[in-house]
C-alpha cells in the first residue's frame, strides 16, 4: 500500500459495507483519498464503483433501501455525523454518467448552487457563471444564449453544463461518475485537460470504464471488483505491470471486464 | 495524522434552508395523512350520530328482514330490505348496460383506434364522465321518462330500467377509462408474439389481450358496481322513488341513497328517524368500503405477477 | 396450387371476421358515445331559449316559477371558491407527500387506500359526515363553509391523483442532481419539481372546478338552500346552489314552466363540460411545451 502520512486526507474508509436490501454492492472497502489528486477507480460494471460514490455524498438519506455500515471520514468527519448533510454535499460536486441538464435556463443552472449558498447579487453570480462555464470549456458555445433551456443542449454540452454546475459549487471533493460515456472523443480530452489543472485546487476521484483514461488522468488508481477493492496503487506502478494480484493484470489488459 | 477539526463548525450548520425543509417535510406529511385522517372521521362522525338509533331502534332482523320503512308512522319501523333490493336492482341493470359498451368501446380504444380518433374518443369519454348526476337525474326525469312512456307504453317512466340505464350511462366511462387502462397495461411483446404466429387482430384480442387484462376488467366492473351503490341524486330522480320489491323493470323503486337525501331534511338532529338515516350511511359506508377494498385487491393481483 | 388457394381462403375469412368484429366494437363504442351526444342536444334545443341576461343575473321570482339563477349562480361560485382554498392545498401537499417523501411501508399504503375510499364513498355519506362534522360538531351551521369542506374532503382525490401524476413524470434525475448540489428536498421540489409540474395541478385545480359546481348531494343539508330572497355576506351564511337549484325546480316546485329547469341544467352543464374541455386543451397545450 502507498501511504504518504505527510499528505492531508480528504477522504478515510474503513471497512465499509453497502448493501440495497438483501444485495451487496460493496464490502469491507478500506482507502484513503489525498488532497489535491485525482483518485481514479476502475472496474467493471456492478463492481460497486457507483455505490461507493453515493455513500460518500450520502445519498442513502434518499433512498430507504440502501443501507451504508463501516467508517467513511470525509474532511476528517464521519458523513453520517453531519448535523447537516445537505451542508456535506455542497462540498462535494457529482457528475453522472448521463448529463443532466436541469430544465431551467443556462445560466439558472450555473447560479443554481450560487443560489443555495445564498449568493443574491446579480453582479456575483454572472461573475461565477462566466468563471464556471468557461473552466468547464463551454462559456464560447453558450454566452449568447444563457436563457435557453439547459435540458435542451447537446448531450456532450449538457455533461460540460454538469461540470460547470459542480464547479460553481467550489467543492472541496468533484467525482465523476464515468462522465465521457455519452461525450464525443474531442470533448472528453478537452474535459480531460479541465480535470488537469483543477487538480491544483481540489480532489478529484474520477470513476471509469476506460482504463487509458484512469492512465491519463489518475495520480493513484484502485481496481474495484464485484464490490471489493482488489488493488490500489500509484497508476504509474499499475500500468506498468507492477500489480499484486492476477485480476489488476488481466482486467488492465482488456482479458475482461 | 489528520487533524481532528477538519470541518469548520461554520460549514456543517443547520442554516436557514435546513429548517425550512424539515417544516415542509412535517407540512407535506399532514397534507398527505389527511386522507386518513379524513376517511376514519367520516366513519366516526356517521356512527357517533347513528350510534344512539343502533342501539336503541334498531333491530337486526327488522333492518335486514322487512321492507317497512315507516320512519314517520305512529309505530316507526325500519326495514330497509326493500332500499337494499332497490339498490340492487337498479345497479343490476345499470352494470348491465355498462359492462358491453364500456369493454367493448375500452377494446376499440386500446386495440383498433389510432392517432386522432382514439384521442377523440378518449375526450369524449372523459367530458362524459364530467356530466354532474343531478343533471344526469333531471334527464332521466324528463328527457328518459318520456321515451320509455312512449316507447314501452307503460303508465310510469321513472322506475328501475330508467334509473338502471342512466346510471349505466353514468358508469360506463369511469369503467371505459379503467378497464382501457387494464388493456393497455398488457405488454406489446404479447401482441407481437401473437402475430408472428398469424393471429389475426380479433383472435389476439380474444385469447391474449382480454385473458391477460382480466384482473383490471373485473376491478373496472367492481368499481362500476361501487359507483352504483354510491350514486344518489341521478337514483333519486329517475328512481320513481316508492319503496317497493320490484317484480318488473317498469316497477318503480327506492334506492338507500335516495332515501337519506329526500329524508335527512326533514328529521330532527338526534331522533330516532335521524339516527335510522346514519344507520343507512354506515351501511353504505362499509359495503362501499368493501367493494373499493376488493378492487385494489383484484388489481394489485395483476401488478403481482 | 390447391394448398395455397386453401390459405387465401382462410386469411379472406378471418379478414371478414376482423372487420365483422371491429365494427361491432365500433358500434359499442358509437352507442357509449350517441345517447349523451343526444341528450345534450336535446338539453341545447329546449334550454337555450330560456338563458338571456336577465336569466343569469336575476332572482327568482314568483314561488321560483319565474325570474333566474342569479343567486344560486352566485352561490355556486362561492362554494368552488371556499372549497378551492381547502382542497388545492391539501390535495397538493397530499400529491407532494405521496411523490416525494413516502416511503414503501403500511402507512403508505393506507394513505393511498384512504384515497381511493375518499372517492368510492357515496356522496351521501360524505353529506352526513357534514353534517355530523362540520354542522353540528365544529358548530359552522349550514353553511358555506360546511358545504365547501364537505366537498372539499369528498373531491380531494381529484387534485390529489392529477397532481401526483405530474410530479412522478419529472424524471428522477432532476432530483438526484438538486440533491448532489446540496439542495433540500424542499428547495429541490419548490425550484426544480414543481415548476415542471404546474400543469398537472391547474388541471387539477380546474377538474375540481368542474366536480364542485356540479355536486348535489354532499350540500344539500350542509349549507346549500332551497331558496333564499338574498345573497349571503359571509362564509358561515347558507346560500343556493345551481346543482340544487336544478333539483328544486324540477321536483320540488309546482307549476314550474317546462323550459325553465332546462335552462337551469343547460347552465350548470355549461360550466362543467367547459372546465373540462379547458383542462383537455390545456394539458396538450403544455404536452407540446415539454422541456426535456
Amino acid at each position: 500500500m502507498v501511504t504518504e502520512p505527510s499528505r492531508t486526507k480528504v477522504l478515510e474508509v474503513r471497512d465499509l459495507s453497502i448493501a440495497y436490501g438483501a444485495k451487496t454492492a460493496i464490502s469491507g472497502l478500506h482507502l484513503d483519498v489525498f488532497e489535491n489528486e485525482i483518485f481514479g477507480i476502475i472496474g467493471p460494471a456492478n463492481s460497486g464503483k457507483t455505490s461507493f460514490l453515493r455513500a460518500i455524498n450520502r445519498m442513502d438519506a434518499f433512498d430507504s433501501a440502501m443501507k451504508v455500515r463501516g467508517s467513511l471520514r470525509f474532511m476528517s468527519t464521519e458523513v453520517a455525523s453531519w448535523r447537516n448533510d445537505y451542508a456535506l454535499r455542497r462540498q462535494i460536486g457529482v457528475v453522472f454518467p448521463l448529463p443532466v441538464g436541469l430544465p431551467m435556463s443556462i445560466y439558472d443552472n450555473v447560479a443554481f448552487a450560487a443560489r443555495l449558498r445564498g449568493v443574491r447579487k446579480k453582479q456575483q453570480l454572472d461573475e461565477a457563471v462566466e468563471r464556471c462555464l468557461t473552466r468547464a470549456a463551454l462559456w464560447d458555445e453558450v454566452k449568447d444564449r444563457l436563457d435557453s433551456l439547459g435540458s435542451q443542449l447537446s448531450g456532450g454540452q449538457q455533461q460540460r453544463l454538469t461540470i460547470a454546475r459542480a464547479l460553481s459549487q467550489e467543492p472541496t471533493l468533484l467525482m465523476l461518475d464515468e462522465f465521457s460515456i455519452a461525450v464525443d472523443p474531442v470533448t472528453t480530452m478537452r474535459i480531460e485537460d479541465v480535470l488537469k489543472e483543477l487538480k491544483q485546487e481540489m480532489t478529484i476521484i474520477l470513476v471509469t470504464n476506460l482504463v487509458q483514461q484512469a492512465e491519463r488522468l489518475a495520480d493513484r488508481t484502485a481496481f474495484f471488483l464485484n464490490g471489493e477493492l482488489v488493488e490500489i496503487g500509484e497508476t504509474e506502478h499499475l500500468f506498468n505491470g507492477q500489480t499484486k494480484d492476477q485480476r489488476t493484470t488481466d482486467y488492465l489488459e482488456g482479458r475482461f471486464g | 495524522m489528520a487533524e481532528k477539526s477538519a470541518v469548520p463548525s461554520r460549514l456543517d450548520q443547520r442554516d436557514a434552508s435546513w429548517f425550512i425543509d424539515k417544516l415542509f417535510q412535517v407540512l407535506m406529511f399532514v397534507g398527505g395523512i389527511s386522507a386518513v385522517i379524513f376517511i376514519i372521521g367520516i366513519f366516526v362522525f356517521i356512527t357517533k350520530e347513528g350510534l344512539a338509533f343502533l342501539f336503541e331502534g334498531f333491530s337486526f332482523l327488522e333492518f335486514f328482514g322487512s321492507i317497512n320503512w315507516r320512519p314517520t308512522s305512529t309505530n316507526p319501523t325500519y326495514g330497509a330490505l326493500a332500499l337494499i333490493v332497490g339498490t340492487a336492482s337498479i345497479t343490476g341493470v345499470a352494470i348491465l348496460v355498462a359492462i358491453p359498451f364500456s369493454i367493448g368501446a375500452a377494446v376499440y380504444i386500446s386495440e383498433f383506434a389510432t392517432g386522432k380518433t382514439k384521442e377523440t374518443l378518449k375526450v369524449l369519454v372523459e367530458l362524459l364522465a364530467a356530466i354532474p348526476s343531478v343533471v344526469w337525474g333531471f334527464i332521466g326525469l324528463s328527457i328518459m321518462n318520456e321515451f320509455i312512456i312512449e316507447v314501452f307504453d307503460v303508465p310510469i317512466g321513472l322506475n328501475v330500467l330508467n334509473a338502471g340505464i342512466i346510471l349505466g350511462l353514468m358508469a360506463a366511462p369511469i369503467m371505459t377509462t379503467i378497464a382501457e387502462d387494464a388493456l393497455k397495461a398488457v405488454p406489446d411483446k404479447y401482441r407481437e408474439a401473437a402475430e408472428a404466429m398469424g393471429a389475426t387482430r380479433w383472435q389476439i384480442i380474444r385469447q391474449v389481450v382480454l385473458p391477460a387484462a382480466k384482473n383490471g376488467l373485473v376491478s373496472a366492473v367492481l368499481l362500476g358496481v361501487g359507483r352504483g351503490f354510491g350514486e344518489t341524486m341521478a337514483v333519486l330522480m329517475a328512481s320513481g322513488h316508492a319503496i317497493n320489491i320490484p317484480t318488473s323493470p317498469f316497477d318503480s323503486v327506492r334506492a338507500l341513497t335516495a332515501t337519506i337525501a329526500a329524508e335527512l331534511g326533514e328529521t330532527a338532529q338526534g331522533s330516532e328517524h335521524y339516527g335510522a338515516l346514519f344507520a343507512l350511511g354506515i351501511f353504505l359506508f362499509l359495503i362501499t368500503f368493501i367493494i373499493n377494498l376488493a378492487a385494489d385487491l383484484v388489481v394489485r393481483g395483476i401488478r403481482k405477477k | 396450387m390447391t394448398a395455397r388457394f386453401a390459405a387465401t381462403a382462410l386469411n379472406l375469412s378471418n379478414y371478414r371476421a376482423e372487420k365483422r368484429y371491429r365494427l361491432m366494437l365500433f358500434s359499442m363504442t358509437a352507442m357509449l358515445v350517441l345517447p349523451v351526444l343526444i341528450i345534450l342536444s336535446i338539453l341545447v334545443i329546449r334550454g337555450a331559449p330560456m338563458i338571456s341576461f336577465e336569466f343569469l343575473f336575476e332572482f327568482p321570482r314568483a314561488g321560483m316559477t319565474e325570474g333566474g339563477i342569479y343567486p344560486a349562480l352566485l352561490g355556486t361560485i362561492f362554494i368552488v371558491l371556499v372549497d378551492l382554498v381547502f382542497a388545492m392545498p391539501i390535495g397538493v401537499a397530499a400529491a407532494i407527500y405521496l411523490s416525494e417523501y413516502a416511503p414503501d411501508n403500511w402507512l403508505t399504503r393506507a394513505i393511498n387506500l384512504a384515497i381511493i375510499n375518499l372517492a368510492g364513498v357515496p356522496s351521501i355519506v360524505h353529506a352526513l359526515f357534514g353534517v355530523g362534522a362540520f354542522v353540528i360538531f365544529f358548530q359552522f351551521g349550514t353553511s358555506i363553509l360546511a358545504a365547501a369542506l364537505t366537498v372539499a374532503i369528498m373531491t380531494l382525490p381529484l387534485v390529489i391523483v392529477a397532481t401526483r401524476e405530474s410530479l412522478q413524470a419529472v424524471p428522477h434525475a432532476f432530483r438526484e442532481a438538486c440533491w448532489s448540489m446540496g439542495a433540500t428536498r424542499w428547495q429541490t421540489i419548490f425550484t426544480v419539481i414543481l415548476p415542471n409540474a404546474i400543469s398537472g395541478i391547474l388541471t387539477g385545480l380546474i377538474l375540481e372546478v368542474s366536480r364542485t359546481a356540479g355536486e348535489t348531494a354532499p350540500i344539500m343539508f350542509t349549507g346549500a338552500a332551497f331558496f333564499l330572497p338574498f345573497l349571503p355576506e359571509s362564509v358561515f351564511d347558507q346560500t343556493m346552489a345551481l346543482s340544487l337549484h336544478l333539483f328544486v325546480v324540477s321536483t320540488q316546485v309546482p307549476n314550474v314552466p317546462e323550459a325553465l329547469p332546462f335552462g337551469v341544467a343547460l347552465v350548470l352543464i355549461g360550466i362543467v363540460l367547459i372546465m373540462n374541455a379547458l383542462s383537455i386543451v390545456f394539458r396538450s397545450y403544455l404536452r407540446g411545451k415539454k422541456k426535456w
